[in-house]
């Protein structure tokens, strides 16, 4: 590094030109967005890494439901106007929300996928005491040890995920005194939900043939299912997110192993990429494209008809809070987040495009709603690229308390700190 | 464990050195020779895998095994004369920037064409299935991806060592003043090697997009241990290359097989420590002048 670069009055002048001149072009953009008559909603999510493909449907979702929102008149009159970031990683997300907050005084913040990031969003939202509503972020700790007042979450818990599919595998008998083995990502949701997914098992009389920790940025899985192969297990389970998932069963069938497969946390998108003959097994979601509802399948043709692809389960997340939010806001004719909560709080019914309606549980501010387990199609049933799976019936069933699947107290318990 | 199980990881873990050689090998070279740290080699490897779906719904996966590379390639050569060449001569750093911008814009283009979502691709029908070799069964698409890979390093090394135009490019490596005082143009050179490196690169994508996941970042995934490859191996070495790539993924794969699979890459890493405290210069690393 020979060359220093010198630091001339001149070069000096002309940088802080350049800045003030920039600057003056921005101005009005800021000062329009400032204006009293658009209600702000932050959207953060991560839309490069790992976790970009998903962010790029909650992204698509979330757009959407401000379109129609504002077609059928706006919240209180008013027009909405979604300010759209890429949360990037947790100390990035928390400076976006700080700024989202107190430059562009949003109203809320709804999005994130990544559990790390919640949190870090969670803390500004309760610090600022703002409404923030977790779309993608699975972990129990965030509705357990690390729930705040202000964080409400619309996905489900890594806890709902394992009960949900757990109940196909202790349907199709993989559970009691069988071999599990298990690939966890090795990070805080894959430690998470391993913890769930073992309590799980030996609750119901399974035990593990063999446990690996998989590191995030693996991408060659060849070694791992070598072990698999030897091991011999009744059931491989997956608790691997975002791309992994799709490397792992293409390399599965590279291989040829056939022992049955599923996972405990997954995302539509990452089975389409794995493709037809690939995908495999049975996973949990809380939401997929072929539900045979009306608000689904009128959601499913607005999104196919403004991006020419079905959504996948992230998009409706990002979707479902939205209109949460608006609903609220209009019934309540206030954009107060201590107000929305208290709402919230008294246990507000919402249309969540399934067959029942869904609510807030207030004890750690979870969405209480059906899930579902989808079971790869055999190669020769599938017709097109999309609809790739059959699904379970809703869970838990119609005779059930939606709660039947949360954490109960015993296992994940929240006291909102004052 | 078995031995026969550490075998096969054994096995396997060479096997999977081989594919960072394909990326390890270009960026070995395009460094030697000019001195740019290509942080977008990765970039060239997901236009490849990018290249082959788009390519294959016409001419197949072996049409796209030979069109996409060699587009890869040319590529390469454009890149090469329009932003590597100005580069050759200033501080590292300032190419090291170059590229690393030009990674996030390959990156945003492929997402502004492709979409953010991961795309589906599927090994054709005719490389499916397993082969027995002894009692060590494995993917029959494995075994041609290494066959065709030893072929592409054995041509390399042939080309480097026996003819001409590699004697240029060695000599071009140790001092490119005394290959100029000869009356010799290194640039045809620096556009060849470019070609050549980046077309390995492409040819990687096209190899692994059958059995990973393809998004626009997957370039990211490579990029890291590939360059972890070239350090433990050593500048200007084509052999260091060559055995740090088989001695990373040995290490990878073994501490897979025996249960410390969480500290597999750590391993890794640990590995580059250890070489560069022992041999600054990596396994095989020769002492270049201008570099020192």
């Amino acid at each position: 590094m020979s060359d220093h670069i010198k630091l001339t009055r001149r070069r000096l002048l002309k940088t802080a030109g350049g800045i003030a001149l920039v600057s003056g072009i921005c101005a009005p953009a800021v000062l329009r967005a400032q204006s009293a008559d658009v209600i702000k909603i932050g959207h953060l999510t991560p839309r490069t890494g790992f976790l970009g493909p998903l962010g790029e449907y909650a992204v698509m979702a979330a757009d959407l439901a401000v379109e129609e929102i504002n077609a059928a008149g706006g919240m209180m009159g008013r027009k909405v106007e979604l300010l759209k970031e890429d949360s990037v990683n947790p100390q990035t997300a928390s400076t976006k929300a700080e700024r989202m907050i107190e430059r562009d005084k949003v109203a809320c913040i709804i999005g994130e996928i990544s559990s790390a990031s919640c949190l870090t969003i969670a803390q500004v939202a309760q610090r600022n005491r703002l409404l923030y509503i977790n779309t993608g972020g699975n972990s129990d700790a965030l509705r357990g040890s690390d729930c705040k007042r202000y964080m409400f979450h619309v996905e489900s818990q890594n806890s709902m995920y394992v009960k949900t599919v757990g109940r196909s595998f202790l349907r199709d008998g993989l559970v009691k005194g069988k071999k599990w083995y298990s690939l966890t990502a090795d990070y805080a949701f894959g430690h998470d939900l391993l913890k769930v997914s073992k309590r799980f098992m030996e609750a119901n009389g399974g035990n593990f043939a063999g446990d690996d920790l998989v590191p995030t940025d693996a991408t060659d899985f060849s070694a791992y299912l070598l072990k698999i192969r030897e091991a011999k297990p009744d059931l491989v389970v997956i608790n691997l997110a975002g791309n992994q998932i799709t490397n792992f069963l293409k390399q599965y069938a590279e291989f040829g192993l056939t022992f049955p497969v599923g996972g405990f946390g997954f995302d539509t998108a990452l089975a389409w990429a794995a493709g037809k003959g690939n995908f495999v097994g049975t996973w949990p979601v809380v939401w997929h494209h072929l539900l045979d509802t009306p608000g689904s399948k009128a959601f499913v043709a607005a999104f196919t008809k403004k991006y020419s692809k079905p959504p996948e389960n992230q998009a409706w997340g990002d979707y479902i809070a939205t209109k949460i939010v608006a609903q609220t806001v209009n019934e309540l004719k206030s954009t107060d987040s201590t107000k929305i909560i208290e709402h919230f709080e008294k246990g507000a019914k919402f249309d969540l495009l399934k067959t029942r309606p869904g609510y807030f549980r207030a004890s750690d501010h979870q969405l209480m709603h059906e899930m579902y387990a989808v079971t790869a199609l055999p190669a020769e049933k599938i017709k097109n690229q999309w609809d790739i799976f059959t699904s379970s019936a809703p869970v838990p069933g119609p005779n059930e308390e939606l709660e039947v699947i949360a954490a109960t107290k015993e296992e994940n318990s929240c006291t909102f700190p004052t | 464990m078995s031995a026969i199980l550490l075998a096969q990881q054994i096995l396997n873990g060479l096997l999977d050195g081989v594919y960072y050689l394909l990326i390890a090998l270009g960026l070995s070279l395009i460094f030697s020779l000019g001195g740019i740290v290509n942080l977008a080699h990765g970039a060239f490897y997901a236009i490849g895998a990018y290249l082959t779906l788009v390519i294959s719904p016409y001419l197949g996966f072996g049409g796209a095994f030979v069109a996409a590379p060699v587009a890869v390639a040319l590529l390469g050569v454009v890149i090469e004369r329009t932003l590597f060449r100005r580069f050759y001569r200033s501080d590292p750093i300032l190419s090291l920037l170059m590229t690393f911008g030009l990674a996030m814009v390959a990156e945003q283009v492929l997402r502004m064409i492709f979409g953010a979502p991961p795309l589906s691709y599927s090994i054709p029908p005719w490389l499916r299935g397993q082969v027995a070799l002894g009692g060590f069964i494995y993917s029959f698409y494995r075994v041609v991806l290494l066959g065709i890979a030893a072929t592409c390093i054995a041509g390399l090394w042939l080309l480097l060592q026996r003819t001409s135009f590699g004697r240029v490019v060695r000599a071009g490596v140790q001092n490119p003043d005394m290959v100029g005082a000869l009356g010799i143009s290194l640039q045809p050179y620096m556009s060849a090697v470019a070609a050549l490196g980046i077309g390995l690169a492409g040819l990687a994508g096209v190899l692994l997009a059958p059995i990973y996941s393809i998004h626009p970042a997957m370039g990211q995934e490579i990029i890291t241990p590939a360059f972890v490859v070239v350090v433990i191996g050593g500048l200007g070495s084509f052999w260091g290359v060559v055995v740090a790539a088989l001695l990373v993924g040995l290490v990878k794969g073994v501490m897979v097989g025996i249960g410390y699979s969480a500290a597999s890459t750590a391993a890794i890493y640990l590995l580059m420590l250890l070489v560069l405290l022992f041999r600054p210069r990596g396994l095989f690393g020769e002492r270049i002048l201008r570099f020192e």
